[in-house]
């Protein structure tokens, strides 16, 4: 079936939260830096929120308000807020605050949602877009809200999962946006993880993104001799194009999820000009 | 002989690092395809949970815990297994405990199973401890290890002091006051932290961690010595490391947070490998040919080689940041149009990595 054509303000303005999540190496932190610019091109206020502190996204949107958020950080501030300041210093700078997070599964990513959530609510921002973790770990994170209600059934913990459970499930307050490549591994595994996410955790899909996809019309490799340099070339650029095309439309047959295609960006640095034209893409001006 | 089957030649221990979505499976799959061909009794150990190994081998019913004989070519061998973290922690508690009762104290505790396995470090650990013993098997002459794509993946390169995570784990130095008979384990309700700790993780998950520490005593020495003869087996000259990446900027500031990590502990990288980088395609005609349908193909094959040479020399000089020296030899490798997950596929990347 063929993809639905999307409308950037629409999904971008669906909903406060947008995560974008899935596997390492499919390009999430570009996908993050696309929107971020299309919605700034829109005049929303943006925050971005980057999580598991790999900076990059602060070279791409010089001009955009980019948060680094890393589970310790959130869990201390959290432990500051909640009258155990005296300890938390302790706890901190003696490693026992990783203890803390592993000990009780959950508890990490509670104040990691518990964060973004307070940042929703601030009214400082109309789209706060969250570069999330690889996709194993989104289905934990978002899966954190549900569990920790069921493991400690009292106490702030609880009314912190609570509250990030009413926001998860609250289509325009939060939608996940998964980014995918057309090869067949990642996009299996970005099938698996939106019916986990759909089924387990019921947070709301937005597009699902498909980066780095070389698109256009097949060459005539033909008018070629048979190995040449211009054969050989237009032959790989032809089964490519025709791979990405099939698994584009594969992806439409297993996932009822609007779609976002993005060019394949040559060389091995992104650049903010390679960021606008990517917004052209999903936005034409 | 290419020089990465020179570096590779000798060695007894290789371990693959990088990022995700590298490649690096595929490339831990494609150098046990070269030593089973050069006639080498090869091992493959993989830690990913995506079980991508298992698909690039063509393992259908997937791989386990105990290694699982390959139909590949060649005169030597290839096998593969997929540590299973807890299954390995088990036998390393079995093998240094006292006694059998001491063993099941220690694996009926709640602690251990729900925390033991998922604290940081653990799975790196098992992984090293894996890997020794696979070492000492006598039917593998070479160990090639895929690390976990993330940055925890060499913590089991720290000192021997801090491999062994569980005794030098801040909790343990908290619970476990040394003193000269020994250690033994404080009395919670006296201690403010570990009250305060208690309200916030929950009475139920302290008062297990403190019985598995107490069951735990008198064990610390045999897994410190483990630990001793790990270490001393990557530092050995048999062992070599290989940097996986992609020509991305990404990818290759995880190289460089790898190569960083291995010269801080006295460990070089052996060899260097760039999977998924634009084919090379050859020189076009020297003039744009008249024919519309030859021109299109024209334009096609600059454009390639403009985005090939880019990459190669953005990626080239975002490597030359990594600290790794320029004479480390580096392997360009084109991307494959598809996925790699058949023995065919593999064979190809073998032919492109080793010629």
């Amino acid at each position: 079936m063929p993809p639905k054509r999307v409308d950037p303000l629409q999904f971008l303005t669906s909903s406060t939260v947008a995560i974008v999540a899935g596997k390492g190496g499919v390009g999430k932190t570009t996908v993050t830096a696309v929107l971020a610019r299309a919605a700034i091109r829109r005049g929303l206020r943006v925050l971005v929120i980057e999580l598991d502190g790999k900076p990059a996204l602060s070279r791409l949107l010089p001009d955009v308000e980019v948060l680094q958020l890393s589970a310790t950080a959130a869990l201390a501030e959290y432990l500051d807020t909640h009258g155990l300041s005296l300890v938390t210093k302790r706890l901190v700078s003696s490693g026992i605050i990783d203890v803390v997070a592993t000990a009780s599964p959950g508890i990490d990513d509670i104040v990691v949602l518990g964060k973004i959530r307070q940042l929703e609510q601030s009214g400082r921002y109309d789209l706060v877009l969250v570069d999330g973790p690889a996709a194993g770990h989104a289905i934990t994170l978002l899966m954190s809200a549900k569990s920790m209600r069921t493991t400690m059934r009292s106490g702030p913990i609880n009314a912190q999962a609570a509250d990030a459970a009413a926001m998860l499930a609250d289509p325009t307050r939060c939608q996940v946006i998964l980014v995918t490549l057309p090869e067949t591994t990642p996009m299996n595994e970005a099938v698996e993880t939106a019916f986990a996410l759909e089924d387990r955790v019921g947070v709301h899909l937005g597009p699902i993104v498909v980066n780095g996809v070389d698109a256009g019309p097949a060459l005539p490799a033909d008018a070629a001799p048979v190995g040449s340099p211009l054969r050989v070339a237009a032959e790989f650029r032809n089964t490519r194009r025709l791979l990405h095309e099939a698994a584009c439309r594969d992806l439409g047959d297993m996932l009822a999820l609007p779609q976002i295609v993005l060019s394949h960006v040559p060389g091995a640095r992104l650049d903010t000009a390679s960021v606008e034209a990517l917004a052209d893409e999903l936005d034409p001006r | 002989m290419t020089t990465l089957a020179a570096h590779l030649a000798a060695a007894e221990v290789v371990i693959c690092c990088g990022s995700g979505g590298v490649g690096k499976t595929t490339t831990a799959a494609a150098l046990g395809l070269e030593a089973a061909r050069s006639g080498r009794r090869a091992v493959v150990i993989t830690i990913d949970p995506a079980k991508r190994l298992a698909d690039a081998l063509g393992v259908p019913g997937g791989l386990g815990n105990d290694p699982l004989r390959l139909d590949v070519p060649g005169n030597g061998e290839l096998w593969a297994l997929m540590l299973d973290t807890a299954t390995t922690f088990d036998g390393l508690v079995r093998s240094n405990a006292a006694d059998a009762e001491q063993a099941e104290r220690i694996l009926a505790n709640g602690f251990y199973r729900n925390v033991a396995g998922s604290l940081s470090g653990t799975q790196e650990y098992m992984a090293a401890e894996r890997l020794h013993a696979l070492h000492l098997d006598p039917r593998f002459d070479l160990v090639i290890v895929d690390t976990p794509p993330t940055r925890s993946a060499l913590d089991f390169l720290d000192a021997p002091g801090t491999i062994s995570r569980f005794i030098d784990h801040p909790l343990f130095k908290l619970l476990m006051m040394p003193t000269r008979r020994g250690l033994k384990v404080l009395n919670i309700a006296t201690q403010p932290l570990l009250r305060t700790i208690g309200k916030v993780v929950g009475g139920d998950v302290l008062a297990d961690a403190v019985a598995f520490f107490q069951a735990f005593a008198g064990m610390e020495t045999g897994f410190r010595s483990r630990a001793e003869d790990v270490m001393a087996l990557l530092h050995s000259d048999v062992t070599r490391f290989v940097l996986v990446a992609s020509p991305r900027e990404d990818t290759i500031e995880e190289a460089r947070y790898f190569a960083k990590r291995l010269h801080q502990t006295d460990l070089e990288v052996a060899a260097i490998v760039v999977n998924r980088c634009t084919p090379e395609f050859g020189e076009p005609p020297a003039k744009r040919p008249k024919p519309a349908a030859q021109a299109v193909l024209y334009d096609n094959l600059v454009e390639l080689r403009a985005n090939a040479a880019t990459e190669r020399h953005q990626a080239a000089a975002l490597l030359s940041t990594t600290g790794v020296p320029r004479d480390v030899h580096t392997t360009w490798v084109p991307t494959l149009p598809g996925d790699v997950h058949t023995l065919a596929a593999l064979a190809t990347i073998r032919t492109l990595l080793f010629g």
